[in-house]
């Protein structure tokens, strides 16, 4: 059970309001992500949950009932932090007791249920060693373990994988998705990584500046957002948008058009350009291409083989039905 | 310092500086234990120029003979241990106390460092006089305000007394260097603690101590090296009556008071082997502390 209800929840530090009014509901088992630009509220917005900071005006209601006054330790949460937070004097084992020991669980189930959790985590071998002797990955798995064997009503993460190397972070991607999966707990996973969000998210929520801006699926962000900043932040590369004369010609202030919906071709096309710095990845190539109709270059993808010299000549040819349309306002039409 | 050359010119310019350090530990340790061992008492006109007689272990025995070198030994150690454990108890406290954000912490925190600088002689006289004087002290007005016979401090409770009065000289220095431990703790880790459902008097035991325990070995190596050796507080107070003579107020007496270089000499050698065994018992209780 972990259904987590936010009513107008808001969050003030002094006279700044970082979380204006906020409704949000979290399901029972979803994976939810918090994602948006750095100083978001993103990570507010978690420790508002976990009870660690105190809400300015509003409700918090887990499982049906209201826990808005209730202390972090009887929310029934585990959260997992960006520093790990390991207790550096104690051994892997007792890290992981530190919940149980302090909730006065029984030595017999204690130890059931530590094995339980180095067996899915790989830490049998290490649970008599300190922190300090693991590697950042073996401490991520550590945190994660502690936040397992308390069988929270829901885990929250916050910004886990951020000081693990690029490598590590798809592993652990991974394994914390297939935890997901096993345990079919609540989850609230805060990023800042859009390529996360996409990959682990049953829902994500879209923040800036203490504002959700979109709430869904990852494929409905990605194919319907809601408005320019989301359609700029998911996805990666970014969604080219263009303003001007160009938007005004399909009745919008701003036109947004995925790299991947771009044909580019040395011949014929709508739009003109020359070529700048192409990536080579293997299996795309992503061109930046210059053009009069934005001040950024417009990136397109096309396939593997294709080859361009830098400086030529190219037209682009927007794919129609792939064309967002945003308002002045910035809001998505239609 | 990689090369050979780099090597020995580091060498040849450190050189000084440890002959220097040297000559300076083993040129009095050395006369300390050449004078042990001879009989030398200038006023009887024993003199460097005449020559002084060997007399081999015969200043040791006397040394511990003395009636008054157990009772020294013990009140060095009360003194001592007494200190180690209120400025270690109260420098938690009180840095835990100092770590909470507060209005004017700056003035606060220079304030509570402000006994440090005051020179030992200065903070004894001041306690002696305005504090611990049986008529005329702020604690004897306190004492007749609610009633009772006022207390003489420095004679009916000796060592306390010269124990509170060298807790509140050492008390900043624990404070502070607990302080900055205190600051370099994770604050995650506390909150992880506090999630995992530990009190605030579990966080602080099962998290901030063990945080501490270098920083409190510290402290208590650091003072025990200092406290072994403090003088100027007895000097100025008891002048060693009342069962406050410490071995180095005893070796001052036989040196300067009895005039016998040579037994004081031999009690020096007894202070450093005193030292010594604090040191040891000390590394084995809280030296490990300081690896990893």
């Amino acid at each position: 059970m972990g259904q987590i209800q936010l009513n107008q929840v808001t969050k003030s530090f002094g006279d700044v309001q970082v979380i204006p009014p906020l409704d949000l509901t979290i399901e029972d088992g979803e994976f939810t992500v918090f994602v948006g630009p750095s100083g978001c509220g993103k990570s507010t917005l978690l420790r508002l949950i976990a009870g660690l900071e105190d809400i300015t005006s509003g409700h918090i209601a887990i499982d049906g009932t209201d826990a808005t006054d209730v202390p972090p330790a009887k929310r029934g949460l585990a959260m997992v932090f960006q520093s790990y937070a390991l207790y550096p004097h104690m051994s892997v084992r007792k890290n992981i007791a530190f919940p149980m020991r302090m909730a006065g669980i029984d030595q017999a189930e204690q130890n059931r249920r530590i094995d339980a959790a180095a067996k899915a985590l790989n830490l049998t071998d290490y649970l008599d060693r300190r922190p300090g002797q693991l590697s950042g990955g073996q401490r991520q798995r550590v945190a994660i373990g502690r936040a397992i064997v308390r069988e929270p009503a829901a885990f929250l993460f916050d910004e886990p994988l951020s000081n693990l190397d690029a490598a590590l972070r798809v592993g652990m991607r991974l394994e914390i998705s297939e935890m997901h999966e096993r345990l079919k707990t609540t989850m609230i996973y805060v990023t800042h990584d859009q390529v996360e969000a996409m990959t682990m998210a049953d829902k994500i929520v879209v923040l800036r500046a203490g504002i959700v801006e979109q709430v869904g699926s990852p494929l409905e962000l990605y194919q319907r957002p809601g408005n320019t900043f989301v359609a700029g932040f998911i996805g990666s590369p970014k969604m080219n948008l263009i303003e001007g004369p160009e938007a005004a010609k399909h009745d919008a202030a701003t036109i947004g058009i995925r790299p991947e919906h771009i044909d580019i071709s040395e011949t014929e096309g709508t739009w003109q350009g020359t070529v700048g710095v192409s990536e080579h990845l293997g299996s795309d190539t992503f061109f930046h291409i210059q053009s009069g109709l934005s001040a950024e270059p417009l990136t397109v993808r096309a396939g593997g083989e294709r080859k361009l010299k830098y400086g030529t000549e190219v037209f682009l040819t927007p794919q129609i039905e792939h064309l967002h349309r945003f308002d002045q306002h910035g809001l998505r039409i239609a | 310092m990689a090369t050979q050359h780099s090597r020995s010119a580091a060498r040849l310019m450190m050189a000084p500086a440890v002959v220097l350090l040297l000559g300076w530990m083993l040129i009095p340790l050395s006369m300390t234990l050449f004078f042990s061992f001879k009989k030398y008492l200038p006023l009887r006109g024993d003199s460097m120029a005449n020559g002084l007689e060997w007399v081999g272990f015969a200043n040791y025995t006397r040394f511990v003979g003395s009636s008054a070198f157990w009772p020294s030994v013990q009140a060095t150690l009360t003194i001592v241990g007494g200190v180690l454990i209120i400025t270690v108890v109260l420098g938690v406290l009180l840095a835990l106390l100092l770590n909470q954000p507060m209005w004017g912490q700056g003035v606060v925190r220079i304030l509570v460092i402000a006994p440090f600088f005051v020179m030992p002689t200065v903070s004894a006289l001041v306690w002696k006089n305005m504090f611990m004087d049986p008529t005329n002290g702020l604690l004897a007005y306190l004492w007749k305000f609610f009633g009772t016979e006022p207390i003489a401090w420095l004679s009916q409770a000796s060592l306390p007394s010269l124990i509170m009065i060298v807790s509140w000289q050492w008390l900043p220095f624990a404070t502070l260097i607990l302080l900055t431990a205190i600051q370099s703790l994770d604050g995650e880790q506390l909150e992880a603690a506090e999630m995992d459902g530990a009190p605030s008097i579990k966080r602080f035991w099962f998290i901030v101590l063990p945080h501490l325990s270098r920083a409190i070995t510290i402290v208590i190596l650091i003072q025990t090296i200092f406290l072994l050796a403090i003088f100027a507080e007895i000097f100025v107070t008891t002048g060693g009556a009342f069962g406050t003579k410490t071995l180095s107020y005893l070796i001052f007496q036989r040196v300067l008071e009895s005039q016998n270089v040579g037994l004081g000499s031999a009690g020096g050698v007894y202070a450093i082997i005193l030292a010594n065994i604090v040191a040891i018992f000390l590394m084995r209780i809280v030296g490990k502390n300081l690896d990893a």
